[in-house]
């Protein structure tokens, strides 16, 4: 059993929570995270250029950068995450350019002595595995693959094929942060995604409150939050742990109360 | 004309012009690397350009539009007093300002609104950094009657609003961009994330040979009527290929419009020109092949400006048709074989190319060009006076005239 099978195998569904790393006091602000009771840890790499993420994210990295944070800040931050929690599941989340700049390989190997148990990358598809899937591998890495409602019965195969850990079902087409989907077609989706693949899957992009957190879990193996928790980094800055503490909660006792 | 990989003679076995590989990749570079909400549509857009390649129809319908609402062919012009002031090689232009809107931009946009209108969208998107790209959008978008957005930098918005004026007259939605830094880059993500969340019934008109497969390619595609007439036209009035070919690139695709139908042609040289700014050796530049490295960033791998931790840095340059901080994937594959060869020009020496032309021919050229011109004079000095360089003239200059005459300290 890895860290985040053993995440996804709890006996309610999972809360996966998603904070950009260098955006306020981010090791406080991941303890918070867990003490309010999150499953799995998403970590946010910045990057100058967020394609796929709405203001909220968009401003987070700005924030970060803006400090000054470099990969070693990250790949530290994690480090040291994990000499504090020795059981809970780390992703790293962000785009391809910082994950290869210095070699796939380097990326893999850094982020694995990080105690790093998964990376989710916006923009490698599965036509270009290639590009980072084999090194996270090799580095006992899962790479996190996402599916989204346009991801046609025809594609699905290939990406569940090669994504490990979970499978990230992005719920709206569109950047994160924004509207939410129906629940209706969240519930068609994962089941089709399902029928495809043994993995579990996690649902993200639009979900803020502890209802719609609870009506997902009905439905699915996972729950993402990113945005609403960035927010309020973004609003309470070096006060943002009691914030975060108590939104998480609120959303793991929704996600734990569904089923 | 024919289409694509065909035209001028089906290429050799070891050609340059067969790439990209079926999955879109030029050598090391290219690819695909956009998020999965996209991937389905790119792949849906690789097998409509396909069949409408094999279209008659569709390439009847490009070509007539290019003769009768373009204006091509564009004129090749032997610049005989330019010539005769540099002492060297015989220079002509291909010229591409002449065309409607006043730049190559507007090749691309008839083809992929074409494509866009097989495809059965209805919304066209496009971002744009000076608003040439964002003009020839609104313009196409007018033609056809289509609801068109574009997305511009905040600052771009006001330094360019002779641009924005026109995009709005033609009846496109101007957004400001302030994500960011609000500048070309940002406009481009702000127009990936409207495409990302509109995939159903939007098409992104991409205004460079980059991007996800297979834009790089079929910009390259519809761009290359500039190369293959010039090919002809060469043959025509001298009987033979010029020794030299040369383009300013910002993204590229005025220079592999011009360069591509000759790639297989070993005599014929080829120089691509990027923008030195304030000089390659501090960081305010725009050259991404001789000042950057290997990256992925709005759908391809190719070189960037990037740092060590691969954030993208900002370009500078006088002109801000050059001021990106990537540049097409087949560029990155054809500095790498060594077939294209590359160098800079700052912005001091485009400034005196584009003065020399105003005073030598008559003829005012965008700052873009200017930079390849500035090129063309280095080189042509060193050449015999037999010998022939065939630079694109890919803008005019109308759109520059209020930044050159700042930095000429001259107030209009």
């Amino acid at each position: 059993m890895t860290r985040l099978s053993n995440a996804f195998a709890k006996p309610h569904p999972a809360l996966v929570t998603f904070i950009t790393a260098g955006d306020g006091d981010t090791a406080a602000n991941l303890d918070a995270l867990v003490e309010g009771g999150a499953d799995v840890i998403e970590l946010g790499m910045p990057f100058t250029d967020p394609m796929a993420d709405g203001p909220a994210i968009q401003q987070a990295n700005i924030r970060s950068l803006g400090k000054g944070t470099t990969t070693a800040d990250v790949l530290r931050i994690a480090t040291e995450f994990r000499q504090r929690h020795a059981q809970v599941p780390l992703v790293l989340m962000g785009y391809a350019n910082p994950m290869v700049r210095r070699g796939p390989e380097w990326f893999a190997t850094a982020a694995s002595d990080a105690g790093v148990d998964g990376v989710i990358c916006v923009d490698v598809p599965p036509e270009e595995d290639d590009a980072l899937g084999p090194a996270l591998r090799d580095a006992g890495i899962a790479p996190i693959r996402l599916a989204t409602p346009t991801t046609d019965d025809k594609r699905l195969p290939a990406v569940v094929e090669g994504s490990e850990g979970f499978l990230y079902y992005v719920a709206v087409a569109g950047i994160t942060g924004m509207q939410q989907a129906a629940i209706e077609s969240i519930e068609a989706n994962v089941a089709r995604i399902k029928g495809a693949t043994e993995i579990p899957v996690a649902v993200g992009f639009g979900v803020r409150t502890p209802e719609q957190a609870g009506a997902i879990a009905r439905v699915a193996d996972g729950v993402v939050v990113g945005s609403a928790l960035v927010e309020l980094v973004a609003e309470h800055g070096n006060d943002a742990p009691g914030r975060l503490r108590e939104l998480t909660a609120a959303l793991a006792g929704a996600v734990r109360g569904a089923r | 004309m024919n289409h694509g990989k065909s035209d001028p003679a089906s290429p050799p076995a070891n050609s340059y012009r067969q790439m990209p590989d079926s999955r879109g990749h030029f050598g090391d570079y290219g690819g695909r690397y956009v998020a999965e909400t996209l991937m389905p549509l790119v792949l849906e857009l690789e097998r409509e350009y396909r069949k409408a390649q094999a279209d008659p129809a569709f390439q009847r319908e490009f070509d007539d539009l290019l003769e009768h609402y373009v204006g091509r062919p564009s004129p090749l012009y032997h610049a005989e007093r330019l010539s005769e002031a540099l002492g060297g090689a015989q220079v002509w232009f291909k010229r591409d300002e002449l065309n409607h809107t006043g730049a190559h931009k507007i090749n691309n946009c008839i083809g992929q609104i074409l494509l866009a209108i097989r495809m059965g969208k209805t919304r066209i998107i496009a971002e744009t950094g000076a608003g040439q790209h964002g003009v020839a959008t609104a313009t196409v978008c007018a033609r056809f009657g289509l609801p068109c957005v574009i997305y511009m930098g905040a600052e771009d918005v006001q330094r360019q609003s002779p641009n924005v004026f026109r995009m709005k007259l033609l009846g496109a939605e101007v957004v400001p961009v302030t994500s960011g830094r609000g500048t070309l880059k940002d406009a481009m993500n702000e127009g990936l994330r409207d495409w990302v969340a509109n995939v159903h019934d939007t098409f992104y008109i991409i205004g460079t040979a980059a991007g996800p497969h297979p834009y790089p390619e079929l910009v390259r595609d519809f761009q290359s009527v500039i190369g293959k007439e010039a090919r002809a036209q060469m043959q025509d009035r001298i009987g033979r290929l010029p020794d030299l070919l040369v383009a300013a690139i910002g993204g590229g695709s005025n220079a592999l419009g011009l360069f591509h139908p000759f790639l297989d042609d070993p005599d014929v040289k080829m120089l691509g020109v990027e923008a030195a700014g304030h000089g390659l050796d501090g960081d305010e530049h725009a050259a991404s092949l001789l000042g950057g490295f290997p990256g992925v960033l709005h759908g391809n791998k190719t070189y960037l400006l990037q740092d060590e931790d691969g954030q993208i840095t900002e370009g500078h340059s006088i002109s801000a048709g050059l001021d990106y901080p990537g540049i097409g994937p087949e560029h990155a594959w054809l500095k790498d074989t060594g077939r294209v060869e590359y160098t800079a020009i700052t912005d001091e020496e485009a400034l005196e190319a584009f003065q020399l032309l105003c005073r030598t021919e008559g003829i005012i050229p965008a700052l873009e060009p200017s930079h390849a011109i500035a090129a063309v004079a280095k080189r042509a000095k060193d050449m015999p006076k037999d010998s022939v360089i065939l630079a694109n003239l890919c803008g005019r200059g109308d759109k520059d005239i209020f930044t050159v005459a700042e930095r000429l300290g001259v107030e209009i």
